[in-house]
């Protein structure tokens, strides 16, 4: 047996061949077996693309580890591929010396044809340089459970987890998680639980009896700071994120939302969570998810609406809207590749413009972004709090990879953790004689929030420009300039409000990283293993981009060359370089893929010599 | 219920200046809901008008209630969300033909969907007030104006046939120069669980004026409309002698005393019957008089009622929820 630092191992297959559940088993049992992870579905956007195409194939990648995880692994070490497109669409990326797991069954004429193979790869030497496992994996599946009652399509269904259980041979394993999920998920059915579980011993026996052939590899535990954890993945995080806060301010959450790939999850999940005063309302589009979030807002709710890039755009009129009415409100962009349709199912930074600047009029927005799935628990709380805090809208980023990747996840304890949101809500009644001002602001430029139901403070809100303090219609030429600087000096204020910005390493040096949102795993573990060679490099990754915090014009300063390596064409480059006046070097990639940590180190090592 | 204070209309009355146009419609309309206000039996401070855009849109600010002035079309959607967070308000959507049947429609047909208790008025001009004339949704074929200076080629919506559609379980039409039928409709209409649709005909002075005359002016207006009662026959005329009967499925103009003809004859408005509504949705100028009044009022589970009972029941069968046991449970492991 060998002892390994992390592995990364990737399942594929049809998107019918439930490799996402299955992928998703192999990492809750890990993570519940000790092991630091992260997760990375990669699923086409057609639920069922033709089967047997390499357009069908959908991928899961877990890295696990004895130490510390920050990514889901640049080239799998494994590679479990259930038909021959799967190979063909998966091969480039092994490792060289890393191993197969293939269906044999799936490799007849048939499969080859459809994944465009001329000549079996199997036998044609052309995976000389792998070790490759050949399981029959259909026909053993069937022979398993040939003395199980159910038709020959369900159990054919089972055939993931007879792969399942040879990777959990391969890799030392523990069966009883996830029997015990197929017994809680198949309880209504208690033959198709069966069968599954069936599946899962019979994968798992066939490689314990056929050990002679392979190496088996065994992942110790890692060490991570002492805690209670669970897995969670940042949509999970995010509703979370945003249901604590709600608890810790005593108010209802109301979330209006409209499915879209990669939010919907957010909405599935809060939809859960009746009992916690939370409420959900699937709106008949974009446009209705972020009004009736406005209007819950007007009327007492944390509000938020959940979308992605092309939701957004369609929400840009109502969050200017917002930003006038200056109520509190969260917009959460789960990014993916766009323009337009775009690429829904897979990752990208290109949102940040359209949150800074994507509407009409002078109309800024407080910006937050989450950097882990983990921490979108943290961000949601934190977009939450300044919303309500400073009145004003939110946008919290998030990207398709933390969105659907899942890490293990150490529980905050909330009321350490988190002091008490204080809200401008007013309460009781307006006494006699006097006249209620919705728009007279505090030394923060904060106006008070009274909502239907209190006495003596009915007002009308609107989006035309407003008379400063009474809120009345004005088409006044020096007050619409007043209140547009007055709404951005607001949001200018919130930098008194938000931590100051940390660096990864030293305050001088000759390449600063800086890095936002989703990447933080690729950043820190490429200046991580930069700094461990000896390079001067440092990260500063940010969490806060509008306002961004007081010192980061001080920090920019310490070093000769500042990297940005973004999921986008240059957009933070754009703004840094706008704003502080500096030549940043931009390092982009719009693949609809993440970073890989060695591209990154690469990048970092040409930047310092450049 | 705590008790309500007895409302004069002018209490409704805010200290901003009214900008419609002198001979406005609207004017009327703005009169008779306040007037309807004090009628309700509901507190100001639980009051909201929520609009969108247009000249019918300005409507809260003149309203001494809670208000919200939106963006264009989207009242509907927000006056919803305010609803769902809170089902004590009594929430009104002020929209028009353009605001609610053209760039709002979609949200509106959701609306009387889904059943929710809003009170919706739409004022319907026929036309583009505020953006000085442009034809909308309702404008009558070949109507000129500057977008269709050749006429108007689109079939217009017939607003209450679309409520009907859309499923609506309270439907109304009335007119701006009937003021007192709007304060009864609008009274009526708040007494009614779930969505309420009121179309109020009103006359813009200067980009339509007239698009209604023929069922508002007072020589004619008994001849070309008819008032809907609940349980009583549809009778109409200067003479109180004409009415509608059913000859098989369709309405047909029959004269009372004429052909051995009596009341007994005549079609009773029952306001439950989809039938009724169905039939009175398409009687239209200049073949049959123009109903106004209730045209259905039924009951039906409301959306935001549902909502909270849903809630209700998840907490009685789970408990309350809090969020620092709800992270601790499921899979977690320890770390030491």
């Amino acid at each position: 047996m060998k002892d390994l630092e992390s592995v990364v191992i990737r399942f594929s297959g049809d998107s019918g061949d439930g490799m996402q559940l299955t992928g998703t088993q192999f990492s809750n049992t890990s993570a519940l077996m000790g092991n630091d992870i992260a997760t990375f579905p990669d699923y086409p956007s057609e639920i069922r693309a033709p089967s047997g195409t390499i357009a069908g194939v959908s991928g899961f990648q877990v890295n696990f580890g004895a130490i510390d995880v920050s990514t889901p692994g640049d080239d799998p070490d494994v590679l479990v591929a259930m038909n021959p497109a799967a190979l063909k669409a998966n091969i480039v990326a092994l490792r060289k010396g890393g191993t197969i797991i293939v269906n044999l069954d799936s490799f007849n004429e048939a499969g080859l044809k459809k994944a465009g193979y001329d000549k079996d790869p199997l036998s044609s030497g052309e995976l000389d340089s792998y070790q490759v496992i050949k399981a029959q994996v259909t026909e053993q599946t069937l022979r398993a459970l040939a003395n199980i009652d159910i038709d020959a399509k369900a159990k054919g269904r089972c055939k993931n987890f007879y792969a399942l259980g040879i990777t959990y041979f391969l890799f030392n394993r523990d069966l009883a998680p996830t029997v015990k999920w197929i017994e809680q998920k198949f309880g209504k059915n208690p033959l198709v639980a069966q069968a599954n579980i069936a599946a899962l011993k019979a994968g798992f026996n066939f490689a314990e009896t056929t050990e002679i052939q392979v190496s088996t590899f065994r992942v110790a535990p890692a060490k991570i700071t002492p805690g209670l954890y669970r897995q969670v993945n940042g949509n999970e995080a995010t509703a979370w994120g945003f249901a604590y806060a709600a608890q810790n301010v005593g108010m209802e959450l109301f979330l209006g939302s409209y499915p879209i790939t990669p939010a919907s999850d957010i909405l599935h999940e809060l939809s859960k969570l009746k009992n916690y005063n939370v409420k959900t309302f699937q709106a008949e589009d974009e446009i209705a998810g972020i009004c009736s979030a406005i209007g819950a807002s007007f009327g007492g709710a944390l509000s938020i609406t959940t979308s992605s890039g092309p939701g957004i755009a369609l929400k840009g009129e109502a969050l200017g809207l917002a930003v006038i009415y200056e109520l509190p409100l969260v917009i959460v962009d789960v990014q993916r590749g766009g323009p337009s349709t775009g690429l829904p199912t897979k990752t990208e930074q290109s949102d940040l413009m359209q949150a800074m600047y994507g509407r009409h009029g002078e109309c800024p927005l407080i910006i937050v972004a989450a950097k882990t799935p983990g921490d979108c628990f943290h961000m949601a709380f934190e977009a939450a709090r300044l919303s309500l805090e400073h009145m004003t809208p939110v946008m919290l980023m998030t990207d398709g990879y933390i969105a659907n990747g899942a890490e293990p996840w150490r529980i905050p304890d909330l009321e350490k953790t988190y002091p008490k949101i204080r809200t401008h809500r007013l309460t009781g009644s307006l006494p006699e004689g006097q006249k209620f001002l919705p728009y007279k602001r505090d030394d923060k430029l904060v106006r008070s929030w009274a909502v239907p139901g209190m006495p003596g403070y009915e007002h009308r809100i609107g989006g035309l420009e407003k008379w400063v303090d009474t809120g009345n219609v004005s088409h006044d030429p020096k007050n619409h300039e007043i209140m547009t600087k007055i709404r951005a000096e607001k949001v200018a204020k919130v930098a008194d409000n938000i931590p100051l910005q940390e660096l990864e390493g030293d305050k001088t040096g000759d390449v600063l990283v800086v890095s936002w949102g989703g990447t933080y795993g690729a950043t820190h573990g490429a200046v991580a293993k930069a700094r461990e060679s000896g390079k001067k490099v440092s990260l500063m990754h940010l969490q806060y981009i509008n306002p961004m915090p007081k010192n980061i014009g001080e920090l920019l300063k310490g070093f000769k060359r500042i990297l940005v390596p973004e999921l986008n064409m240059g957009q933070l480059k754009t703004i840094l370089d706008s704003r502080f006046g500096c030549q940043t070097i931009g390092y982009n990639k719009v693949q609809g893929l993440p970073f890989k940590i060695s591209e990154l180190v690469e990048v970092i090592n040409h930047t310092i010599e450049r | 219920m705590t008790d309500v204070p007895v409302y004069k209309k002018k209490d409704f009355i805010s200290d901003q200046e009214v900008k419609w146009c002198p001979g406005c419609g609207d004017y009327a309309i703005l009169s008779s809901i306040q007037m309807a206000l004090t009628k309700i039996g509901k507190k100001k401070e639980d009051l909201v008008f929520v609009s969108g855009i247009g000249c019918s849109s300005r409507f809260p600010y003149y309203v001494e209630t809670y208000g919200m002035h939106s963006i264009h079309g989207r009242a509907t959607a927000i006056a919803s969300g305010l609803k769902l967070h809170n089902p004590e308000l009594e929430v009104f959507v002020v929209t028009g033909d353009g605001d609610g049947l053209a760039i709002g429609g979609n949200h509106m047909i959701h609306t009387l969907r889904r059943n929710i208790g809003l009170r919706v008025i739409m004022f319907n001009n026929e036309i583009y007030g505020l953006t000085k004339g442009q034809y909308s949704p309702t404008s009558a074929m070949g109507l000129v104006t500057k977008s269709t200076p050749y006429g108007v080629v689109d079939r217009p919506f017939i607003p209450a046939a679309l409520a009907l559609g859309a499923g609506a379980t309270f439907i109304a039409r009335t007119i701006d120069a009937d003021p007192k039928q709007i304060t009864d409709v609008v009274v009526e209409a708040c007494q009614h669980k779930g969505v309420a649709f009121i179309e109020v005909l009103q006359n813009c002075v200067i980009f339509n004026d007239g698009a209604h005359d023929e069922v508002t002016n007072k020589d004619r207006r008994d001849d070309t409309t008819v008032r809907l009662e609940h349980g009583k026959p549809m009778i109409f005329g200067k003479d109180r002698n004409k009415g509608l009967m059913l000859k098989g499925f369709n309405p047909v103009i029959v004269t009372i005393g004429e052909n051995g003809i009596t009341e007994k004859d005549l079609i009773v408005h029952d306001a439950t019957d989809y039938n009724v509504a169905s039939m009175l949705t398409r009687l239209s100028r200049p073949e049959f008089p123009l109903p106004l009044g209730v045209f259905r009022n039924v009951e039906a589970p409301s959306y935001d009622e549902e909502v909270q009972k849903q809630i209700e029941n998840v907490t009685k069968k789970k408990g309350k929820g809090d969020m620092v046991s709800f992270l601790k449970s499921g899979e977690t492991w320890q770390v030491k």
